[in-house]
């Protein structure tokens, strides 16, 4: 999640020129927070989502959420896409990274995992044999959430930004800041691992 | 195609994320390799098993309301504080240093608040130039009527004079947005303005007095209307024109 590449869709929206507010702010004002209201409100919880998938603790999620919201509001004037939700998540994931840059002063993932870790293991770890290794057990919600909580912060963003959102693979693209390419790899990876832990639950479990 | 392509490019197959033409590629593959395919069975069967539904989590209302808060205010709400404030920008013998400590007033956002920093501005604003009354005159019976279609409610009007406060007549002014009467008496020199709006909300059943910026406010609700008694008197006499109004308007409901 900690990466250090330029955000496309963040450094559009803070190059916002820093000039004297018009004459007619006030009005402007109004009618900006009522826009920004209608647009964003609504995505609160699929925001609020992401940041606890990305920083896996409920009071960080929230000031996390806060904050992008704020800034949302800041940015809102040079807006001009793309859909508002990448947007905010793009913005949300900035807030994150910083909050985890403050902490910790060093830019690594908060797993210490080095970013090309990701291309080094082979994906397909544990080859099913029959039709019946396909079948997965049926978790219910907080296993689900604890096993996607648990996979490194690279992999477990596309899988939410994926799964729980349903953002396109470009949109996944413009809000990590990465190529397409790059999406599809992770993901696939992401999905290897989620299912290696998913099956290791059940050994757990018996 | 590959079997390692091929390892990648299922998923993309899976979310729907391929053209036509790469699509029959990959499908011809898994078509000869049972290994891909069976891969492809196991994450569509990873992707069945968690909904989003059940991943998502709801954003706590604590949340959602300390970030409404710290938006800007809605349209309808702020353009009703700034009509207070334009009033204040039109009179002159107001010091800035009273307007600047009652816009803290008039923007604290509670409604209650909010109403009794509003009584307050039309107070101020009565004070200055030549607009007190709209009404001018010390009779009851003239008052009241004059304000008759004028609002959604008929404020009840008592003659004072004969307890030390007199009537001296009636205006329009506005609170928290909504026109309400003013009716205004004067003891000695000083002048009580006494605000009579529709009750915002019910269940304020005794008085309260309190002093903003060196004003006192009575306030107290009856029969659905909500009273804002302002005046610069002292606290002790504030009480003793609302007790009076109060008596007073008992009596008329006996008649």
């Amino acid at each position: 999640m900690m990466l250090d590449r330029p955000q496309r869709l963040t450094l559009v929206a803070a190059s916002k020129p820093a000039g004297k507010a018009p004459a007619n702010a006030g009005v402007d004002d109004d009618d900006k927070a009522r826009r920004f209201r209608d647009a964003a409100l609504p995505h609160l919880d699929d925001v609020y989502t992401l940041a606890r998938y990305l920083l896996r603790n409920g009071a960080d999620a929230e000031d996390a959420v806060q904050e992008c919201y704020l800034r949302a509001l800041r940015h809102f004037d040079t807006y001009r896409g793309p859909a508002m939700k990448p947007w905010l998540f793009a913005i949300l994931r900035n807030v994150c990274r910083s909050e985890f840059v403050r902490r910790s002063g060093v830019a690594l993932t908060i797993d210490g995992r080095a970013e090309d870790d990701e291309d080094v293991v082979p994906l397909w770890q544990e080859a099913p044999l029959s039709p019946e290794a396909n079948m997965l057990r049926q978790w219910d919600a907080e296993t689900i959430r604890r096993l996607v909580a648990e996979l490194p912060d690279l992999f477990r963003e596309v899988i939410v930004l994926r799964e729980i959102n349903d953002l396109s693979y470009s949109e996944i693209a413009d809000v990590v800041g990465v190529p397409i390419g790059t999406v599809m790899s992770r993901l696939a990876r992401a999905r290897s691992l989620l299912r290696k832990a998913w099956m290791d639950e059940e050994g757990a479990r018996t | 195609m590959t079997c390692a392509e091929a390892e990648i490019m299922l998923h993309a197959l899976l979310d729907a994320e391929l053209d036509a033409g790469h699509a029959l590629a990959v499908e011809t593959h898994l078509a000869s390799c049972p290994r891909c395919e069976a891969q492809l069975q196991a994450y569509r069967e990873l992707q069945k098993a968690m909904p989003a539904a059940r991943l998502r989590f709801t954003a706590p209302a604590s949340l959602r309301r300390r970030i409404e808060a710290a938006l800007p205010a809605p349209p309808a709400r702020v353009s009703s504080r700034r009509s207070v404030l334009k009033g204040f920008a039109m009179g002159s013998a107001l010091s800035a240093a009273i307007a600047a400590t009652l816009v803290v007033a008039v923007i604290r956002t509670d409604r209650d608040e909010r109403a009794v920093g509003d009584a307050l501005s039309a107070h101020l604003r009565s004070l200055q130039g030549e607009h007190l009354t709209d009404v001018q005159t010390s009779d009851q019976h003239t008052v009241k009527p004059w304000f008759n279609g004028k609002l959604e409610v008929a404020p009840p009007v008592v003659d004072l004079t004969a307890q030390g406060f007199r009537l001296i007549g009636g205006r329009l002014d506005y609170i928290d947005g909504r026109a309400v009467a003013a009716i205004v008496y004067r003891r000695r020199t000083h002048v009580i303005n006494l605000f009579v709006a529709p009750a915002a909300s019910p269940g304020r059943s005794s008085a309260s007095i309190e002093k903003v910026q060196g004003f006192n406010i009575r306030r107290w609700d009856t029969d659905g209307l909500e009273f804002f008694a302002v005046s610069d008197i002292e606290a002790e006499e504030l009480q003793e024109f609302g007790a009076k109004f109060e008596a007073g308007l008992r009596e008329v409901g006996r008649t």
